[in-house]
């Protein structure tokens, strides 16, 4: 839906050459995040077995989880090679108002647990 | 990352051009996902305040969601993980469709975004068959306590609402959930046997599967948390899988072919990206954690 004349100038074109590139940043992506769910899943079977204590099992995933994350976003949702104004645009409110979210969590949640066991 | 122009940064704020260097729709879809992104959160932050808050009966999900179809046994976290590979790989497709989009190649686009739409129906069935599962139950069912309460080791517990195991197929003896103060589910003092069975039998219910009120697994908070979460993340699975149609449908009548580009494409991509995204913590929270 173009309302003016001028040709839309903010869509992507690439050749074939960057294509080519572009397709195997994809599926080099892809191996990634297959290896670290692989390894997810594979801890999450196994680690009981081990005699191991849950908590650092329980960092490695929330770790792992948030590399995958930001592969996803940086690579596949391009957000790495956008503009940094639009990167800051999206990131910057986000993880402001996320550390809000988890400091009430954490310190709320610890506070009902307390309160629970005066009684 | 090459563009059709190079804007110059003077001009970039003094308005006629996008300062994001970017179309308002992708602009619009990159702030409508970070607002879900801040929904997604606060669900799962949600979650982890009452898990935390009723650690000592929350549900372990690898003994809730154990079955694989057509596959007898315990299969804790493989179907899980073989949805998770799924979801992953409809994102590929989906990021090759734009891909060959940005190169004019009409056929590309059209056989991946096929797949994506293919990969997102089968994880929206796969969802479809994990909620019947969890919604029917086991046929032992579990027992629900009803007002009262119960020693475990020296602890009192309230015993309302609270979910037991049966120690058997005979139902003669309960296990009590209380597994982080007892350390040994198997010990004498964490099982309900002879008057005290009775007792408790004559004041609770038996339950059978899960639903918004009761939850044979455990804490019906578990059973709420996970048809809301999943629930709301497969309704976004839905509308991607709808939108990638439409799409797709505009693909095959080269509606895009004629405006000259595909950015379209990349809007509903974007949106099946944060899909996955919102999936690959799920997956972590509920599952994993």
């Amino acid at each position: 839906m173009e309302h003016s004349d001028e040709p839309y100038k903010y869509a992507q074109h690439h050749d074939e050459a960057t294509g080519k590139k572009t397709r195997r940043m994809i599926w080099n992506m892809f191996w990634v995040l297959l290896v670290i769910t692989s390894i997810e899943v594979g801890l999450g079977i196994m680690w009981k077995s081990w005699g191991v204590p849950f908590h650092p099992i329980k960092m490695i995933f929330i770790v792992m989880t948030l590399a995958k994350a930001y592969f996803i976003v940086a690579y596949y949702m391009h957000l790495k090679h956008e503009k940094s104004a639009l990167q800051n645009t999206i990131i910057v409110p986000y993880t402001m108002l996320v550390l809000y979210l988890m400091y009430m969590v954490f310190t709320e949640g610890t506070f009902t647990n307390y309160i629970e066991h005066l009684f | 990352m090459s563009h059709t122009e190079e804007l110059d940064n003077k001009e970039l704020w003094g308005g006629g051009t996008s300062p994001f260097n970017a179309g308002y729709g992708k602009l619009m879809m990159w702030f409508f996902l970070m607002s879900d992104a801040l929904s997604f959160t606060g669900f799962l932050a949600a979650y982890g305040f009452y898990r935390h808050n009723f650690s000592a009966i929350w549900p372990s999900a690898e003994n809730v969601f154990t079955h694989f179809p057509f596959v007898d046994g315990h299969q804790p976290l493989i179907y899980v993980a073989l949805m998770t590979f799924i979801l992953i790989m409809s994102s590929v497709t989906m990021v090759l469709a734009v891909e060959a989009g940005q190169r004019m190649n009409k056929k590309a686009v059209m056989i991946w975004m096929f797949w994506t739409i293919i990969g997102g129906l089968i994880f929206v069935g796969s969802q479809a068959w994990e909620w019947y599962h969890f919604i029917h139950g086991t046929h032992l069912g579990a027992f629900e306590l009803g007002i009262g309460t119960v020693n475990v080791h020296g602890t009192i517990e309230q015993t309302q609402g609270i979910i037991c195991q049966w120690t058997d197929e005979t139902k003669t003896g309960l296990e009590l959930p209380w597994r982080e103060i007892a350390g040994d589910i198997r010990s004498d003092f964490m099982q309900l046997k002879g008057d005290e069975l009775a007792a408790a039998l004559a004041s609770g219910n038996e339950i059978y599967g899960a639903n918004l009120t009761h939850n044979e697994y455990g804490h019906p908070l578990f059973a709420d948390f996970f048809f809301f979460i999943t629930g709301f993340h497969g309704t976004h699975v839905f509308s991607g899988v709808v939108l990638n149609f439409i799409i797709f449908v505009n693909v095959i009548m080269g509606t895009y072919e004629k405006r000259g580009h595909y950015e379209m494409v990349e809007k509903v991509g974007l949106y099946w990206h944060f899909v996955d995204l919102v999936w690959v913590f799920v997956f972590t929270f509920f599952y994993l954690i």
